[in-house]
């Protein structure tokens, strides 16, 4: 077996606000991606799921623990993982074209090969023809287009992402799931994906991590055996998809539930 | 949204109405235009009417002839000409230093805590003080000369003037600093390629609003130990009771203020293209 393309150890994160008690985000928690590997982090919203993929981009320094890229340690920020966020983070001032080729600025390319890769990427979502339009001239779904476009661009070993579509409506982000899961199907990548919609996990992911409430601990670990290529309709009515997120749902809303502080007396239908 | 286009598309008739007191309603441009021309419009009249009828002393309030007579003087004489000039020098270089030394420290203070926090606390001792408090001793340090006003309007705009660059800096948001940095970038290029263009539009107006405040500092840095200047002919003026030679030269500084607004709105609009483009 190959080096995982990325290895997380027995990460701690905490936080140590002004005049507030220490906050223990992420506990104890270990991860690893192979490469090629589609793998989703689940769990309810304010349990340490961002915090765990900012410490794996290097944004955040774990208090303990170690991060590995392909056997290479790393403790900041750097070209070989890919980040896109929830909020837009498009640079204003730059057409679709530049924003994408901003990524490659560090990069030994000549500008042609610059300019044909960029060009391969903007087919690659879907963006032909926009390629000299400025950000607040598209829509929220296309500008995340463009920066999962801007991510991939540079090849990083490992595109994280923190909750990409969840900024966008219902409609729009049916839309760029499945967008994602063609790209991600067409040209395999190494992914950790953050969400805390279970039918987007289970729809592009290979493996799901449950993480409990705060402090984040990965709870539990399943893989999804739903062959590919996949498609979105016929997915989510299936069988498989349907024991698969009941299973998870117990698991999310159990956490939930703990932070939420009330008990629900049925279970989960 | 939906409804809002109706409307829109409702006035494109020849009888289309325009609704003034709708709220945020777009209006007419010609109309916006009109209004605020008619408003100075109506001002002058009232202004012509007081003073025709001499429901108010000369000597409180002169009719608009006479500053324009007085005006006319100036010229002649060559005093507005070089009044205008050794004020417009005087804010140049006052603004300029402010601008050159608040730049850099707002950008600092922006970016890095420690700078915040060695810089903010005597700044905001000192942006309290009031600037004509500072005349006595800018002369007793600088002497009469164009360095004492330059110092005053100074002190007058770079306290406030680093603070709000410190604020456009601020304003970035972080992912955009941070996905910068998953492209490989370090970070003193993070600083050029990205903070700083993200917070020039920002940056170019407070320029143009401590500008306007360098402007209404002029009179102040010219009170005393003065010979020419705009502020300084105000000054004189009151002492021999010149009152249209006041009203002259608060006009003129207002026209000048006016004029110096306008080119920094025309060439942020020109820089700043990607601003106005909404969706
Ligand atoms: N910079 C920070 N300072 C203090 N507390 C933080 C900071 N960032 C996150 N936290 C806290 O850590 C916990 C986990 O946050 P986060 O990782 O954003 O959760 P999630 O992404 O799962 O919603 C939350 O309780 C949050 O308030
Ligand atoms: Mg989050």
């Amino acid at each position: 077996m190959t080096e995982p393309m990325l290895e997380m150890k027995n990460i701690w994160v905490k936080f140590t606000p002004a005049h507030r008690p220490e906050v223990v985000a992420v506990e104890d928690a270990s991860i690893t991606v192979q490469e090629n590997e589609f793998v989703s982090l689940i769990g309810p919203s304010g349990c340490g799921k961002s915090t765990l993929l900012r410490a794996a981009a290097g944004l955040e320094q774990p208090s303990s623990g170690i991060i590995k890229v392909q056997g290479q340690t790393v403790d900041r920020p750097g070209a070989d993982r890919g980040m896109v966020f929830q909020a837009y983070t498009l640079f204003p001032w730059l057409t679709v074209k530049e924003n994408i080729q901003f990524a490659l600025k560090k990069t030994a390319l000549t500008s042609a090969e610059k300019e044909d890769r960029v060009q391969q990427y903007i087919r690659l979502i879907g963006l032909e023809g926009f390629e000299n339009s400025f950000p607040n001239q598209l829509s929220g779904g296309m500008r995340q287009r463009v920066a999962i476009a801007r991510a991939l661009v540079y090849r990083p070993k490992i595109l994280l992402m923190d909750e990409p579509f969840g900024a966008l409506d219902a409609q729009t982000r049916l839309l760029m799931q499945e967008l994602l899961l063609e790209v991600w199907e067409k040209q395999r990548s190494t992914v950790l994906f953050v969400t805390h919609d279970v039918e987007e996990a289970i729809l592009l992911s290979d493996r799901i991590l449950v993480m409990t409430t705060l402090p984040g601990k990965i709870k539990s670990e399943i893989n999804i055996d739903i062959p590919r290529p996949r498609r979105l309709v016929e997915m989510e009515t299936s069988i498989p998809f349907a024991a698969y997120k009941k299973q998870l749902l117990e698991l999310v809303r159990e956490e939930a539930r703990k932070s939420f502080g009330y008990q629900v007396s049925s279970g989960v239908a | 949204m939906a409804s809002h286009l109706s409307i829109e598309s409702s006035n494109q008739g020849p009888h289309r109405k325009v609704r003034l007191l709708e709220l945020r309603a777009d209006i007419p441009a010609g109309l916006y235009f009109v209004a605020g021309a008619s408003f100075i419009g109506a001002f002058i009249l009232i202004w012509l009417i007081l003073t025709a009828l001499e429901l108010v002393l000369p000597m409180f309030l002169p009719g608009p002839k006479s500053v324009w007579l007085e005006f006319v003087r100036q010229i002649r004489e060559g005093i507005l000409l070089q009044d205008t000039g050794a004020s417009l020098y005087r804010i140049t270089l006052g603004w300029l230093v402010s601008t050159l030394l608040a730049l850099p420290i707002g950008i600092l203070m922006g970016n890095f805590r420690f700078f915040e926090g060695l810089f903010e606390p005597f700044i905001d001792l000192v942006r309290y003080m009031p600037a004509v408090a500072f005349v006595p001793l800018t002369i007793l340090w600088t002497g009469v000369g164009d360095g004492q006003k330059i110092l005053i309007l100074f002190i007058g705009t770079f306290f406030q003037e680093v603070l709000m660059i410190m604020d456009n800096v601020k304003g970035v948001p972080r992912e955009m600093i941070e996905v910068s940095s998953t492209f490989g970038l370090s970070r003193w290029e993070i600083l050029y390629h990205v903070i700083l263009r993200y917070a020039l539009p920002g940056i170019w107006d407070t320029f143009r609003i401590t500008l306007g405040w360098a402007w209404t500092y002029l009179v102040v840095a010219e009170l005393v130990a003065a010979n020419v200047g705009l502020g300084y002919r105000i000054m004189r003026a009151q002492r021999f009771l010149q009152t249209e030679s006041i009203i002259l030269g608060i006009l003129i500084i207002g026209l000048l203020g006016l004029f110096t607004d306008m080119a920094f709105k025309a060439a942020y609009k020109r820089m700043f293209r990607w601003m106005d483009r909404k969706g």
